[in-house]
């Protein structure tokens, strides 16, 4: 069958088809190099035993000295040479150091005296192996000559090279579960995963419905209505450090301009400490109600950020629905709610719930605004937070490694709801 | 029912835009003149609901007479409600101030009655023009929200960055800028960022990688975008998607494995580490956006070329490329946005202060030895330069958005 439909193809099918994949296979190597294969390291290192030490390579540190003193010919004196493995986890193998003797030393012995030797002034010791944490000591006894007395070598002229092999935990075939275990069986796993739906419902649907109320207001046409809807685009657009620590200024408990506000008009006694206080108490007809303030903040903030996205969606479609419609349905009478609800909403809910989808994966994968706001704090710890609270605020790169796979085995499941209702021509 | 009645939405229209009125312009007069004003919603609501009342009586006579006649006499009454001291005020700090804000306050008011009542009569409504009461309110009062909304933080950031430190702590309120100032104390913090804080380094920094990463990426997504829109090969189909796909890997789960490869080669504190990660984000975006457009153009130009014996690449070269020229132009900008507000691989790659980025640069003064009028300089630095691109792009971005390339 193949062969078939090889013989069939014309000579130009195939010419380009081989110029196609000549001009995409910059991008397929550089998208596989960067974003595949990361994500399949991430898969390895979160089975490793590897925290953020470990990327720092072991080394073999020598320092040496002489001991005693070289005045006189024939007295002895002392090199010595102190050697420490710098890793605290892992073993050197088949060390050997080397070191050129200066010209006027004559060595009279060498301890431990089995692994070294001399040649042309050239010392090259076998250490062999030197287990992890430890350390050692070579000692030179050493008397001066002639030529010392002439020249007065320094002895720390010429540095000992070494060589080494060790263990690459990130190449090594070390594998552990413990990273998984840790992560799903800290009591927090729950909370995490509790307020990871929050957020991504909240934030995406409050996104959504404020978009889509931004969008009915623009939609009717007024002076300067180009203006404001390049105005309503810039929380989307400006950097996010730029807004997220406005906001974070805004509301600070001391000098924020909003907790100040509030309280010269009487609203509030003492400030609110916005983004680092868990749950505030509210109450409603004498029910005390403990409402999450940290993570109404936040969330807040990604509405603020992300509702132009939906808005410029949602009035391009709009946009796009033929006039003569409403047109028709008022000289039908139908009052403008009736015009919303069976026009415009209808129309509508294609693009809406694939920006639904799009929204939720998206809030979903938010880092940097979290991040930024309230650094994980507060009950704000989603799960992106995690993955940089475990791999890099505890060092723990294989539990932050694991964290992103449980967001990676989402992300696959929300993917796949997505090429389904993508399949259907939603989008 | 009661709420058909047009008196009834003369009273609703009357008390909402006293409310909000009262409440706004509370805000603006503690952020203007830098005193304390107390809140106090009770006198504007009964005005306000007394004024809607008023103007749906007698909205066929209305003139400018009456007009001007309302609007003092709304001033006179919040004057009255307060005994003659409106926002509690015992000394005579500024009393003019305070009568040119509560003025305003029913000025206000008073337009927004008129214009949210107009040709409403004040018996039973239709359910046409009820409906079209409540959405005309709604639409004014959304708009303005959403225009305040947006504006606050971004209005603090660049009142915060031209105050200085005593002020700030002394009355954390007072945004009243000293006019009289000099340029020297008044742009102070942003002087020191520059002498101090080496923010020319940074500018320069993120300037560098944004323009590299723009090249890069437009280097490779051209060609890419021409053959995803014009050639035909095989799995064509699953290619274009699966760019999409792409799109919903977030860098956080990439962030790890590349530390970790990143330090074991040595690159990882360089601003070429920058260089070689932030194109692979954006080529997706490119090359999504570029192939909606290649495909908007119409391929008998290629077909007439290749008859006249020009090679594909020729092609690209000669007619795709000039022919696209404003939209090669929108997606580089675009992409230079991305690269430059980037945050998360800028932060946990770079170490070494001279190789920060802006937004690398901005998080290191993230610390409470460093004024906050110095973070918000360095907001509004970072700010600036996507403004300009944005209000040039605007247009395209709009069209281009909401065609389907979106990239967070």
């Amino acid at each position: 069958m193949f062969n078939k439909f090889k013989k069939n193809e014309s000579k130009l099918h195939q010419k380009e088809r081989k110029l196609a994949f000549f001009l995409l296979f910059p991008t397929i190597f550089i998208v596989l190099s960067i974003v595949i294969f990361p994500l399949l390291a991430n898969f390895w290192i979160s089975f490793k035993p590897i925290s953020l030490g470990d990327l720092r390579p072991p080394k073999l540190i020598i320092k040496e000295n002489l001991r005693g003193k070289l005045i006189n010919k024939d007295k002895t004196a002392e090199i010595h040479y102190r050697y420490r493995n710098s890793s605290a986890k892992y073993d050197l193998n088949n060390v050997i150091f080397n070191d050129t003797i200066p010209k006027g030393f004559n060595i009279k012995k060498i301890e431990p005296n089995n692994t070294c030797e001399i040649k042309d002034k050239n010392l090259t010791c076998n250490l062999e192996k030197v287990p992890a944490k430890s350390s050692g000591k070579i000692i030179l006894k050493i008397t001066t000559n002639d030529y010392w007395k002439k020249n007065k070598d320094n002895l720390k002229n010429t540095r000992p090279t070494t060589s080494y092999q060790s263990k690459n935990i990130l190449t090594s075939f070390e594998f552990t579960f413990d990273n998984f275990k840790k992560v799903f069986s800290a009591t927090e796993f729950i909370q995490v995963l509790k307020v990871s739906i929050y957020y991504t419902i909240f934030g995406t649907a409050g996104a959504l419905l404020v978009g889509l109320f931004a969008a009915q207001i623009l939609q009717k046409s007024f002076k300067g209505r180009t203006f404001v809807r390049g105005l309503l685009l810039f929380p989307y657009i400006s950097p996010v450090i730029a807004v997220a620590f406005s906001w974070v200024i805004l509301f600070d408990p001391f000098s924020g301009v909003v907790n100040s506000m509030l309280i010269q008009m009487n609203v509030i006694d003492k400030p609110i400490n916005f983004f680092g206080q868990k749950y505030i108490d509210i109450s409603i007809f004498g029910y005390i109600f403990k409402f999450p303030l940290a993570l109404s903040m936040v969330i807040a903030f990604e509405i603020w950020r992300y509702f132009p996205l939906s808005f410029l969606f949602i009035l391009a479609r709009m946009q796009s629905l033929p006039e003569d419609v409403f047109d028709a349905a008022e000289i039908d009478g139908a009052s403008p709610f009736q015009q919303f609800y069976y026009i415009s909403l209808p129309f509508l809910i294609g693009i809406i719930s694939i920006l639904f989808l799009l929204r939720f994966i998206w809030t979903f994968n938010k880092f940097d605004d979290i991040f930024l706001l309230t650094g994980g704090n507060a009950g704000t710890r989603t799960f992106t937070v995690n993955v940089y609270e475990q791999a890099f605020a505890i060092s723990n790169l294989g539990a932050g490694a694991a964290v992103a796979v449980v967001i990676f085995t989402f992300l696959l499941v929300f993917s796949l709801v997505f090429i389904k209702y993508s399949k259907k021509g939603v989008f | 029912m009661f709420w058909k009645y047009g008196l009834f939405c003369s009273i609703f229209a009357g008390s909402i835009w006293g409310t909000f009125w009262q409440i706004i312009f509370t805000m603006m007069g503690i952020l203007t003149f830098g005193i304390p004003l107390e809140l106090d919603v009770n006198q504007m609501l009964i005005i306000g609901l007394v004024s809607g009342i008023f103007y749906i009586n007698c909205q066929k006579i209305i003139s400018m007479k009456i007009h001007l006649t309302t609007i003092f006499t709304m001033t006179l009454l919040v004057y009255m409600f307060n005994f003659g001291k409106p926002y509690q005020i015992n000394e005579s700090l500024n009393n003019i101030n305070i009568f040119i804000l509560i003025f305003l306050t029913s000025a206000v008011t008073w337009i927004s009655i008129n214009y949210s009542l107009n040709k409403i009569s004040i018996g039973k409504l239709s359910r046409y023009d009820l409906e079209g009461f409540y959405i005309k309110l709604m639409w004014a009062l959304g708009l303005i929200i959403f225009i305040l909304i947006t504006l606050v933080p971004f209005y603090i950031m660049i009142m915060t960055s031209l105050k200085n430190q005593q002020s700030l702590i002394l009355n954390p309120l007072d945004f009243s800028l000293n006019i009289n100032s000099d340029f020297k104390t008044l742009f102070n913090s942003y002087i020191e960022l520059f002498t101090d804080f080496n923010f020319h380094l940074f500018l320069i920094n993120s300037f560098f990688v944004s323009c590299v990463t723009v090249f890069i990426t437009l280097f490779f997504s051209i060609p890419g975008a021409y053959a995803l829109s014009r050639l035909r090969f095989p799995s064509k189909k699953l290619f274009s998607s699966s760019v999409i796909l792409i799109y919903l890997i977030p860098s956080i789960v990439l962030v790890i494995p590349l530390y970790a490869i990143f330090s074991q080669i040595g690159l990882r504190n360089s601003l070429l580490a920058l260089i070689i990660v932030y194109p692979a984000t954006t080529i997706p975006v490119a090359l999504y956006m570029l192939r909606g457009y290649f495909s908007s153009l119409s391929s008998e130009i290629d077909d007439a070329a290749l008859m006249d014996g020009l090679s594909r690449v020729q092609i690209i070269f000669k007619i795709a490329i000039p022919l696209s020229k404003p939209a090669i132009v929108s997606v580089g900008l675009y992409v230079f946005m991305i690269a430059w507000n980037e945050f998360l691989i800028a932060f946990m790659f770079l170490d070494d202060p001279s190789i920060f980025t802006l937004s690398r640069g901005i998080m290191s003064l993230n610390s409470s030895e460093v004024p906050q009028q110095h973070l918000m300089a360095g907001a509004v630095i970072a700010t600036i330069p996507v403004m300009i691109i944005f209000l040039y792009l605007e247009k395209f971005l709009i069209s281009g958005l909401s065609t389907g390339g979106v990239k967070e």
